[in-house]
C-alpha cells in the first residue's frame, strides 16, 4: 500500500524533497526549511495524495543524541543512566542540525500516514507556521514553541500553553534538567508564592551495574557523567 | 450614556462542570460567547520528559495516568509502539486479552463520559446508574492486574498474567450480612471470564435504561439538539477523530480503517452521526457502548476456546516466571538484567495509533538504541478537540458552554500530559 506513496512522492516532488524512505512501514519524507510551505500544501491539495489531516506536530531534540553512560567499573550510589546495547555502532556525536520538526499526517481519502520531517538550525530555531494549510497546527506549534522554543512564523497567537505563567526556558530540551532550574513555596513572611533555585539533588534510583567489554578491557568511566537526569 | 462593553468571566479551573482543571476565559455579550480561550497546562506533569529518563517499561505507569478514565488504552498504544520497533508480535491470546480489555476500557470511558455530560446538563439520576456499571467493570480490572484503575496489564510481548480462574469474593462483615455477601458473590462463582460474560448478557438493557432517560428526553435534546455543530470538512481540519469526527458523518474507525491486534477477525459497526452536534456525537457513543459489547463477547467465547501462552517466551522482553528463577541461574540473570537495565530498544522511530475511546491516540516513539526512549511524544484526542473549542462555542450561550465541554469528553490527564 504504502510502496506506491513513495514512488508517488518522488514522482511528484522530484528534487525537492531531502529523503524520502519506508521503515517498519512508515513512510518518512524530509523537507527542507524553505519548501515546507509549498509541499505541505501540495500534500493536502493533490487528489493522488490528500492528506486533509494533520494528526500531530512535534520536536525531537538530538543533542544528546547516541550518548550513553553505560561504562563503569564499580557499583557507586548514583545510578547509571542511558545504556546502549554493545552490538549496535555507537554514534559519536549527532551530526546533522539539532532540531528536528515533525509533522504526523493522515490521509482518510487513501488511507494512509505519512510523516515529514523538518531539521532547523539550533540558533535561534524558526519554522514556517502550517496553521493556514493545517488548522490543527494551532495549538500543537503553540506547544512546541513553548516546550522547545522553535518560533513559528506566520502563528497568529504564538503564547506558552503547557508551562505556568511567568515560565523562563524551554523544558523539553535536553539541555533542561528533569527535575527543572526552580521551585515553587509559599512565604509565610511575605504572604506570596516566591519562585527560588531547585534545593533537591538529582538523583537516579537505579542502581549502578558494573559491566565489562567482551574482551575484558574495562570501561572507565568519568566520575561526573552519572546521575544527571534525575 | 453608560459605556457597553463585553464582559469577561472566569470558568474555571475549579469549577464542577469544567471536568478538571480547565481554565476558560470567556469574553461574553450578555450571555452570548464571543470568545473562548481555554488555558490548559494545570495538570502538565511532562510525562514524555519523565519517560525520557526511565527504561521503557518504567513508562507504562505514566500511561496510565495520561487519560484516566481509560488507562488499558493508552497502554495499548505505548507497548504497540515498543512492539513495533522492536519487532515482535505478541501471542494470538494475549492479543484477544488486549482487545478484550481495550473495549471493556471503552465502555468505562463513555460510561464516565455519559454520567459526567449528564450532570453537567442537568440530568442526575444517569450518573448514578452509569457508576453501577463501572464498579462491575473496575472489579474486572482488579481482578486481572491488582488495581481498579491504573492497571500497567499490558507489557511489550503480551499482558502481564493470564486471566484469573476465580473471582474475589465478598466477606461477610459488620457491614455486609451473609445474605448481602450472597447476593453480591452470585456473579462471582465462576472465573474472569464467566464474570464479564455475566456482564455482557446485562448491559444492553442497562443501556436501554439510559436511553430511556436520555434519548427522547425533552430537556436533553434542547440542550444537545444543534449545539455545537461541526461540518465534516472543518472536522477533519481541526484534527478531529474518534466520535468527535464520527458525530460529524465522516466514517472513521481506526479499529476497521487501519486494523491492529486481533480487529480484523471481529465483528463489529461504526455508527456514524449525521449533523455533527451534540445530540448526533451522544447517539454515537451510545451505539459504540453496544457495539463494545458485542465485541467484548466475541472475545470471550475466543478466549474459552484458545487456552496458551500470554506472554512472549523471549526473556530479552519478558521476565521468567518465578517458579523457574528458584532453580535457574540464567533466568534469575535475566529477570534481574531486565528489572535494573531494561532492554534495548533497535534503533529507529515508529509511531502507533489506536483507536481511543476519546479519537486517535498515538504514540511517536525515537529510539538511539539505548535501554530509555529518546523521545516519547503522545498524540491524544482530547488536545485537538480542545483547541477547536473557541470555533465550537462562538455564538453559543454560557450554558452551552458546559455542554460542549462535556461532548468533547475532555480529560486533563492526556490533554495536559
Amino acid at each position: 500500500m504504502s510502496e506506491p506513496l513513495v514512488k508517488q512522492l518522488g514522482d511528484i516532488f522530484e528534487d525537492s524533497l531531502v529523503a524520502c524512505e519506508e521503515a517498519l512501514g512508515e513512510v518518512t519524507v524530509e523537507v527542507s526549511k524553505d519548501d515546507l510551505l509549498d509541499i505541505c500544501r501540495q500534500l493536502r491539495d493533490q487528489d493522488e495524495l490528500a492528506f486533509e489531516q494533520l494528526i500531530d506536530v512535534t520536536v525531537v531534540d538530538y543533542l544528546t543524541y547516541g550518548q550513553d553512560e553505560w561504562a563503569t567499573t564499580e557499583a557507586t550510589g548514583s545510578g547509571f543512566s542511558r545504556g546502549r546495547e554493545e552490538s549496535q555502532p555507537v554514534r559519536k556525536s549527532w551530526q546533522r542540525e539539532r532540531f528536528a520538526v515533525v509533522y504526523h499526517l493522515l490521509s482518510i481519502a487513501h488511507n494512509r500516514r505519512l510523516r515529514v520531517k523538518c531539521f532547523i538550525k539550533e540558533n535561534r530555531p524558526s519554522i514556517p507556521s502550517v496553521i493556514d494549510i493545517w488548522a490543527s497546527a494551532n495549538w500543537y506549534e503553540r506547544e512546541a514553541f513553548d516546550l522547545f522554543g522553535i518560533l513559528f512564523l506566520g502563528h497568529p497567537d504564538l503564547r506558552r500553553i503547557m508551562t505556568d505563567y511567568g515560565f523562563v526556558g524551554h523544558p523539553f530540551r535536553k539541555d533542561f534538567p528533569l527535575i527543572g532550574n526552580v521551585e515553587l513555596r509559599f512565604d509565610a513572611k511575605q504572604n506570596r508564592c516566591v519562585y527560588e533555585p531547585v534545593s533537591i539533588e538529582p538523583r537516579v534510583l537505579v542502581p549502578r551495574v558494573i559491566r565489562k567489554k567482551k574482551d575484558e578491557t574495562v570501561y572507565v568511566a568519568a566520575p561526573e557523567q552519572g546521575g544527571r537526569d534525575g | 450614556m453608560a459605556e457597553i462593553r463585553n464582559y469577561t468571566v472566569n470558568f474555571g479551573p475549579q469549577h464542577p462542570a469544567a471536568h478538571g482543571v480547565l481554565r476558560l476565559i470567556l469574553e461574553m455579550d450578555g450571555e452570548t460567547v464571543v470568545r473562548a480561550d481555554p488555558h490548559v497546562g494545570l495538570l502538565h506533569r511532562a510525562t514524555e520528559k519523565l519517560a525520557e529518563s526511565k527504561p521503557f517499561n518504567q513508562s507504562i505507569g505514566y500511561m496510565d495516568r495520561l487519560d484516566y478514565v481509560s488507562m488499558m488504552s493508552n497502554e495499548h498504544a505505548y507497548v504497540m509502539a515498543i512492539e513495533k520497533l522492536m519487532g515482535i508480535t505478541p501471542p494470538k491470546r494475549a492479543q484477544y486479552i488486549r482487545v478484550m480489555f481495550a473495549e471493556i476500557t471503552r465502555i468505562l470511558n463513555h460510561l464516565m463520559w455519559l454520567g459526567a455530560h449528564g450532570l453537567d446538563i442537568g440530568a442526575m439520576t444517569v450518573f448514578l446508574y452509569t457508576f453501577r456499571e463501572r464498579e462491575t467493570l473496575m472489579d474486572a480490572y482488579e481482578a486481572v492486574s491488582g488495581a481498579r484503575m491504573h492497571a500497567t496489564y499490558f507489557r511489550p510481548g503480551g499482558v502481564y498474567r493470564d486471566l484469573p480462574e476465580t473471582m474475589p469474593q465478598y466477606k461477610e462483615s459488620p457491614f455486609t450480612d451473609k445474605k448481602k455477601a450472597d447476593e453480591l458473590n452470585a456473579n462471582r462463582q465462576g472465573s474472569l471470564l464467566d464474570y464479564l460474560w455475566d456482564f455482557t448478557e446485562k448491559f444492553p438493557d442497562c443501556i436501554n435504561d439510559y436511553e430511556s432517560l436520555l434519548t427522547e428526553n425533552r430537556i436533553w435534546k434542547q440542550r444537545t439538539v444543534g449545539v455545537g455543530i461541526v461540518q465534516a470538512e472543518r472536522a477533519l481540519q481541526l484534527g478531529f477523530s474518534g466520535p468527535m469526527l464520527r458525530g460529524s458523518g465522516v466514517e472513521w474507525d481506526l479499529r476497521k480503517k487501519q486494523p491492529y491486534e486481533v480487529y480484523d477477525e471481529l465483528e463489529f459497526d461504526i455508527p456514524v452521526g449525521k449533523t455533527g452536534d451534540c445530540y448526533d456525537r451522544y447517539l454515537v457513543r451510545m451505539e459504540e457502548m453496544r457495539q463494545s459489547n458485542k465485541i467484548v463477547r466475541q472475545c470471550i467465547e475466543w478466549l474459552r476456546q484458545n487456552p496458551g501462552p500470554v506472554m512472549l517466551d523471549n526473556h530479552k522482553v519478558a521476565p521468567p516466571n518465578r517458579e523457574t528463577m528458584k532453580h535457574d541461574m540464567e533466568a534469575l540473570i535475566h529477570h534481574f538484567k531486565l528489572f535494573t537495565e531494561g532492554y534495548c530498544v533497535p534503533e529507529g522511530e515508529a509511531y502507533s495509533a489506536i483507536e481511543h475511546p476519546k479519537g486517535e491516540f498515538g504514540i511517536y516513539l525515537v529510539s538511539d538504541g539505548a535501554n530509555k526512549p529518546y523521545r516519547v511524544k503522545i498524540r491524544a484526542a482530547g488536545f485537538a478537540h480542545l483547541s477547536a473549542m473557541n470555533e465550537m462555542v462562538k455564538g453559543h450561550m454560557l450554558a452551552d458552554v458546559v455542554a460542549i465541554i462535556g461532548t468533547q469528553d475532555i480529560v486533563f490527564g492526556e490533554i495536559d500530559r
